[in-house]
């Protein structure tokens, strides 16, 4: 099947680029421009180099023994998690630092949540010499702070959003609005495979190094590259985005999303979007999204903060309509679980994002001999509060 | 088709007046939840020349604190697209004003494209300003049903705007087209800088089949004035929402304002 974004910025019936008339300027100027900068051997060549001396990548393909003992597979772990900044975000800032830079832009902005992103963004700001605004949501930039301060000790402005929910979803509105405020020596990067076509592509092409990876390192453990599933947690999707990325089009691999159930699918404490949204627009493009039936965008709840987006990467609604893709949700409780579950088994303490894609393998019933491969996009240092007040181990 | 028996009050209005348009914006539901049809009401006495009814939405990308602010609390009201038209019902009983719905996509979407155009049509809405509705998808997706239902749909442009796309604007608009006045969200900005000068005489010499009217950043009589020496008029949004935000008398209130705006002819 065709996963492949499409002239228009679709992804089957997703994506567009749904932006206010102030901002196609902007958007224009990366459309036309991105892919041709993205493929000149220059800029791999610096990119690469980044990745390989700054971020510390290959990222390990680890075989997770015991783990796959406990399931009675062979479970790889893909460690995200051992990248500079403690997950896969870095990969996305460093490519669109490169990029903005050849655009010709002075000055960076993005949005977070968690603080992840944000702290992604800092840092290769701080490398590049290039001045830094961070929108946060005031009640993330409350419940993060260890996350702030590291943004501000990297040199970056740190942005309080107190529009709206003050969330992730209003730090997206604040740096979009910023954006249109400043459209000419300004970058927006963009933390997710979301926002208006080119975003998600581009994005998803910056993440894509993890399956990449993913397929020379099976190559050289088990000569073969394909896995038989490969598992990520999505939230807005760019881990799962880069894990999936060379495998869309061979229908074998079994390519498994997994969403943040919060308390219960049902429970209206929840962030499981495929389950919960209805196709509409949010921040450039059109995707599933939870919404009330008016329309308005609702404020979805997990435990895990870089999980609680209320809507999707469009190429994610794209692969859960079709088929392509197979969602499942864990909850908060199931989450939890397996963080600590790894800990002790493999002596990872897993992102509590990551920790949903690992309660998956609860889910799914594997062959002996199936090759699982997880995508442990962060580390759980950040999460060290989260786990500490949720206990149980 | 001959210029005379256009039925839309957006054509009708620029067929007979071509200079100092005032058009207002303001946040259905935004003070109180029913204030919409007094508040419309209030403006065409007062002498508005167009009235934006705002639909409002949890995450408005392109308006300032302002206009995000009056959109939360009229969903705090308890104000919803449905509620609206029944607000309006029967507004044409008592209005002849040109009225245009100013909203974003998705809440449209979610009412149904054709029902929301059909109930635009029946309570008598000229036109619709939809930000994040890009011309590609409105000529693909939507125009053949905003015609259906006689609906104009009024875009935007911007300093950063390339001619040529201003003139491919033109050419798929048939109303007015909305300059934005700064690269800025709304209420973002006031006055009005040289820069912004040049830009409007560049628009003006395109010539454009479209009359413009110029938008953010316009808050009183001064901003208004400069305005209208570029265009046909401009549109009062966030300072109007300022006066509704700070008022006793609603009514009272948006007379003095109007007046004060339009001034003595």
């Amino acid at each position: 099947m065709k996963v492949a974004v499409d002239e228009r910025g679709y992804y089957g019936n997703f994506g567009g680029a749904y932006i206010p008339e102030m901002l196609y300027p902007n958007v224009e100027e990366l459309k036309e421009n991105y892919l041709q900068i993205i493929h000149d051997p220059q800029f791999q060549k610096q990119f690469r180099g980044l990745l390989k001396d700054y971020a510390g990548r290959p990222t390990p393909l680890y075989f997770a023994n015991r783990l796959s003992e406990k399931y009675s597979t062979n479970i790889y772990l893909k460690r995200e998690d051992l990248n500079h900044t403690g997950a896969h975000k870095v990969n996305n800032t460093i490519g669109q630092i490169l990029l903005a830079q050849r655009l010709g832009k002075q000055k960076i902005i993005a949005e977070t949540g968690a603080g992840q992103h944000g702290v992604a963004t800092a840092t290769v700001c701080a490398l590049m010499g290039m001045e830094c605004i961070v929108y946060m949501g005031e009640v993330d930039m409350a419940r993060q702070k260890p996350n702030v301060e590291r943004m501000k000790i990297l040199g970056a402005e740190v942005r309080p959003a107190s529009s709206g929910s003050k969330t992730l979803k209003d730090a997206t509105n604040e740096a979009l609005r910023h954006w249109i405020n400043n459209p000419v020596d300004t970058h927006y990067i963009i933390g997710s495979v979301v926002g208006p076509h080119p975003y998600p592509e581009m994005v998803a092409l910056f993440q894509s190094v993890i399956s990449e990876e993913i397929k020379w390192q099976l190559k050289e453990k088990i000569d073969r590259e394909n896995p038989d599933y490969v598992i990520a947690c999505v939230g807005g999707g760019s881990n799962a985005a880069g894990a999936f990325y060379h495998y869309y089009e061979n229908e074998k691999v079994n390519l498994v999303a997994v969403e943040a159930a919060g308390k219960g699918v049902n429970s209206g404490e929840s962030a499981a979007t495929t389950m919960l949204g209805k196709p509409g627009v949010l921040h450039g493009s059109k995707t599933l999204l939870m919404q009330t039936e008016d329309g308005q965008v609702i404020e979805p709840y997990s435990i895990s903060a870089g999980l609680d987006y209320p809507g999707i990467g469009p190429v994610h609604a794209h692969l859960f309509e079709s088929g392509r893709g197979k969602f499942l949700s864990a909850t908060d409780e199931e989450a939890m679980k397996a963080g600590i579950f790894l800990s002790r088994l493999e002596g990872i303490i897993p992102a509590i994002e990551s920790a949903h894609a690992l309660a998956a393998l609860d889910q799914l019933k594997f062959e002996k001999d199936d090759i699982v491969v997880v995508n442990l996009s962060g580390r759980g240092d950040k999460d060290l509060e989260t786990y500490i007040k949720w206990g149980g181990y | 088709m001959s210029l005379t028996t256009t039925s839309n009050r957006i054509n009708q209005l620029f067929e007979q007046k071509r200079e100092r348009i005032l058009s207002v914006y303001f946040s259905a539901g935004f003070p109180e939840l029913n204030d919409t049809k007094t508040i419309i009401r209030q403006l065409q006495d007062s002498g508005a020349d167009i009235v934006e009814i705002g639909v409002p939405y949890s995450d408005p990308v392109a308006d300032g604190p302002t206009i995000q602010d009056s959109n939360t609390k009229a969903l705090k009201n308890g104000m919803s697209i449905s509620l609206l038209f029944e607000q309006l019902k029967d507004i044409r009983s008592e209005v002849t004003l040109p009225l245009i719905l100013m909203g974003y996509i998705n809440p449209v979407l979610q009412f149904g494209v054709e029902r929301f155009c059909s109930k635009c049509e029946e309570v008598g809405i000229d036109g619709l300003i939809l930000p994040d509705l890009p011309m590609a998808e409105y000529l693909d997706e939507y125009k053949e049903t905003f015609d259906k239902y006689g609906l104009k749909n009024v875009f935007l442009i911007t300093p950063q705007t390339t001619e040529a796309r201003i003139k491919m604007i033109d050419e798929n608009t048939d109303g007015f087209i909305y300059m934005v006045s700064s690269a800025s969200i709304t209420g973002a900005k006031s006055g009005i800088s040289q820069e912004q000068i040049d830009y409007f005489e560049r628009v003006r010499a395109l010539n454009l089949k479209n009359p413009t009217l110029i938008g953010f950043g316009i808050s009183n009589k001064e901003t208004f004035d400069r305005a209208c020496k570029y265009s046909s008029g401009a549109i009062i949004g966030s300072a109007f929402i300022n006066v509704l935000n700070n008022s006793s008398d609603i009514k009272k209130d948006i007379d003095g304002f109007i007046k004060s705006v339009k001034g003595k002819v």
